[in-house]
């Protein structure tokens, strides 16, 4: 009988333009591009220069501190730029596409067989590795940590997110290779949703598998960790996002990188939403292409609209950890006239001054990026905790984050965290904090203090 | 559309370098007030939930509305009552009545608690906070009616200023606003808090109301248990709130309406009001039992302060206790406290205040002493792993 955790806490935002079941078409893109920002953490160093020429596989950039953590690039083709910004810092690696795709053969591999560092080794030569995360920190890990357990959450449950079911259709095999890679290596733990039931998942073998019953983010992999194997100071897990363990099963299956995934293509400003299968850095102005609504006062987001990423459609690309595109409307142009006092039914609310709780849980809604309110100190209490399933004292937490005080961190549980872990929290807030970029700004000052 | 236009159009004066910079943070307070600011997420959650503290406040404030109006018909009834002139009193020469001498006190509330608000945020740049359209509403309701303007006034600035301000704003004080201008009233200048010349309005207002001579005296229920008298008002009254007291806090029925859009909204905690009220009760009934008090248990409950200081001031979100656990021991503590005064203290005949006060004070102790369970579980995990 597989472990079920009934979580309680949490809140599911019903958003309009939730991606059907069916797929669509993406046209081939001429140009695709990895950038080093995707994965949280790295300093990169870029190791191909303009001109050069590249096969599916072969490596864009490496982990700057640990060279033998690669990054391969999605397509083959000739490198086109290495773009910079502020201080030099790699924005992207871009690729143009040959006609025909060539791939690095890394040989197929019997898993079965293979030791813990074998499959090491294996990920980290085919550019795979950095898929990987790991907390403490909420980092892309490097191949010198070694975990006491790996975690991978089936379960997207944000607003809009992608359902991996639609994902594993046709892809059992290899997400079965990875998870039973990934097991060589550490106790690999699967989190699967109470309403998910392919049998590749409830029956995957290699893996312990808990299923987790509740709202979001009973979907977050910190939240699962924190229930299963909480993280003390010193230990490291991994998390893997359930489509990187498919690249990994690919690879071992294949004997090429194969980083096609599929995403949802959701949003109210979305004409169709549907799902698609795309590579990873493809460019989202060809994922959207004659799929929007509106061409101003519209948000892309390079994920879903609680972590995912503000996107400019020209520039950006899908992120290596990106499992949908959605686009709200910006609202800049709302002007909404008296806003502390007027019903607003149209608004969504966890508080009952509004009237979202009349409508009941079905009904859909189209949220705009207003952030609705000014930023202000901590006033009301408890909000955070009542969307934050893990037994940690958030508000607290944030505080000593605000405050600098790492011994206090450390004391509240700041290594169980990663930013993901405070969406819901940031978007209930009442005093408008950008919780998700202070825990992230702590974490990155806890990294560099205990380095 | 056109206030919008108008709006966009005088923004200018009011932004760095323009002539009018000086009310830079008054003209976003209004502008903010009038339309919901159109600022987009630029970090993390792309969407946010449409509550903000001026919801929140705003709120609270119609919470308050019903004690406030009532407490207008109060002045005025309690001003005929005293000069036998009842039979013959509309109810609305006697709303009147209580309406204008109220009126004032809210305006200077307003004004000066305000003023150092918008100077303040002017001063630090930031956006003008909420937090003081509660405490403007709460402080002239918890004094005596005959309590002078220009007291009223010092008290709020030194509120306003010493307890909050300083500590940096709504949010971060320590104390509640609103219980530290009473306290500095009632420290400073106690003829006019407390005894029994001071809960009735005594002139005539725009020839609405009576006068009475300069020496009338009429005690609260609770002054007169202190002085081993034996109230006399009747239940009912004590619950309608036809007793003298100060201006916002004699009608339970009134405060029970706001008591439910507080939590029926979710703004207050239920478990902080509750346990104010279970501390209360507990007390009372165990002072009853030991014969240390005169009256019922629930005359306790239904006199003074107590209902108007559980609903409104003991939930508190910034000065009351902030973990789940803390609110029940908290409100628990500010109940019991509030009858020991009562009743063990022979020179307060009050004890809400000095109760809220405490609770306070103690409130992030009990939040330590809560977060460190968390702490010391989670250094025991690392140990025994």
């Amino acid at each position: 009988m597989t472990n079920v955790i009934k979580l309680r806490k949490g809140l599911d935002i019903n958003l309009k333009g939730r991606a059907e079941g069916k797929k669509v078409q993406i046209a081939k893109s001429e140009e695709y591009a990895m950038v080093p920002e995707d994965f949280p953490g790295l300093t990169p160093k870029v190791l191909v220069r303009e001109g050069d020429h590249v096969n599916v596989g072969d490596a864009l950039f490496a982990n700057k501190a640990y060279p033998d953590v690669k990054f391969a690039s999605p397509v083959s083709g000739q490198v086109t730029a290495v773009i910079r910004g502020n201080r030099r810092k790699v924005l992207c690696v871009k690729v143009k596409t040959d006609a025909e795709q060539q791939f690095v053969d890394f040989g197929k591999k019997d898993v079965s067989n293979l030791d813990g560092d074998a499959v090491k080794k294996a990920l980290c030569e085919a550019g795979l590795f950095g898929f990987i995360n790991q907390l403490p920190y909420a980092v892309s890990t490097n191949s010198e940590t070694t975990p006491k357990a790996i975690f991978v959450s089936a379960l997207r449950d944000m607003p809009l997110a992608a359902d991996f079911e639609v994902e594993l259709e046709g892809n059992e095999e290899a997400f079965q290779t990875g998870l039973t890679a990934l097991s060589k290596i550490a106790k690999v733990y699967l989190g699967v949703g109470a309403q998910q039931n392919s049998s590749a998942l409830t029956n995957a073998k290699d893996v312990e598998v808990n299923i987790f019953d509740g709202p979001c983010p009973a979907g977050n992999v910190g939240v699962q960790v924190n229930h299963i194997s909480p993280v003390n100071k010193g230990e490291i897990v991994w998390t893997v996002d359930p489509s990187a363990v498919i690249f990994f099963g690919r690879l071992f299956a294949e004997g090429k990188v194969d980083m096609t995934r599929t995403i949802a293509i959701a949003g109210s400003e979305v004409t169709a939403p549907a799902y698609a299968d795309v590579l990873v850095g493809t460019p989202i102005r060809t994922i959207l292409e004659g799929n929007l609504k509106h061409d101003e006062h519209i948000r892309v987001i390079n994920g879903n609209p609680l972590t995912g990423k503000k996107a400019d459609l020209a520039n950006d690309y899908l992120g290596a950890h990106t499992s949908e595109v959605t686009v709200i409307p910006e609202g800049d142009n709302a002007d909404e006239m008296l806003g502390w006092i007027l019903p607003r039914a149209k608004e969504f609310s966890t508080s009952r001054s509004y009237f979202s709780w009349l409508f009941g849980k079905k009904k859909t809604y189209e949220l705009d990026a207003r952030v609705k309110g000014g930023e202000r100190h901590m006033i009301m209490s408890g909000e955070y905790d009542k969307v934050l399933p893990m037994d940690i004292y958030g508000e607290f937490l944030i505080k000593a984050i605000i405050a600098g005080d790492i011994d206090k961190q450390e004391q509240l549980g700041i290594y169980e965290v990663s930013p993901e872990d405070f969406a819901l929290a940031e978007f209930v807030d009442s005093s408008k904090l950008e919780l998700q970029k202070i825990v992230r700004e702590g974490l990155n000052i806890l990294r560099k203090e205990n380095a | 559309m056109s206030l919008r236009n108008y709006l966009n159009k005088i923004k200018p004066n009011f932004e760095e370098g323009g002539k009018l910079h000086a009310f830079q943070s008054v003209f976003e307070g209004f502008e903010s007030f009038l339309y919901v600011p159109n600022t987009t997420a630029q970090s993390g959650a792309n969407i946010h939930d449409a509550i903000d503290s001026k919801r929140i406040m705003s709120m609270v404030v119609i919470a308050l509305i019903p004690a406030m109006l009532f407490g207008m018909y109060n002045v005025g009834y309690q001003n005929y009552a005293a000069a036998n002139m009842l039979a013959g009193a509309s109810f609305w020469a006697m709303f009147g009545f209580g309406f204008l001498a109220v009126l004032p006190k809210i305006l200077v509330s307003y004004i000066v608690g305000l003023g150092i608000e918008f100077a303040w945020a002017q001063w630090k740049h930031e956006e003008i906070q909420e937090g003081y359209l509660v405490s403007g509403i709460i402080i002239p309701l918890i004094i005596p009616v005959s309590t002078p303007l220009w007291m009223l006034a010092i008290a709020i600035a030194f509120a306003v200023i010493i307890a909050k301000e300083i500590f940096g704003g709504t949010g971060m004080n320590v104390f509640n606003v609103a219980v530290v201008a009473r306290m500095f009233l009632f420290f400073s200048y106690p003829s006019v808090m407390t005894g029994d010349k001071v809960w009735i309005a005594k002139d005539t207002i725009f020839g609405l109301g009576n006068a009475l001579p300069d020496g009338f005296t009429m005690a609260t229920p609770l002054g007169q248990i202190a002085q081993g008298i034996t109230p006399t008002s009747n239940l009912s009254d004590m619950i309608l709130g036809f007793i003298p007291g100060s201006i916002g806090e004699t009608s339970v029925i009134a405060i029970a309406i706001g008591a439910i859009i507080l939590l029926w909204s979710g703004i207050a905690s239920w478990k902080t009001m509750g346990s104010v009220f279970v501390g209360g009760i507990v007390m009372a009934l165990l002072f009853q039992a030991l014969g240390m008090t005169p009256i019922q248990w629930y005359e306790h409950i239904v006199l003074g302060g107590f209902c108007f200081g559980a609903v409104f001031m003991a939930t508190d979100p910034v000065t009351s206790a902030r973990t789940e656990t803390g609110k029940y021991i908290y409100g628990f503590l500010i109940g019991a406290m509030a009858v020991i005064v009562r009743v063990m203290n022979p020179g307060y005949p009050e004890g809400m205040m000095l109760a809220i006060l405490f609770g306070n004070m103690v409130a992030p102790l009990i939040d330590y002493c809560v977060v460190q369970r968390n702490i010391n579980k989670r250094a025991q995990r690392a140990i025994n792993k």
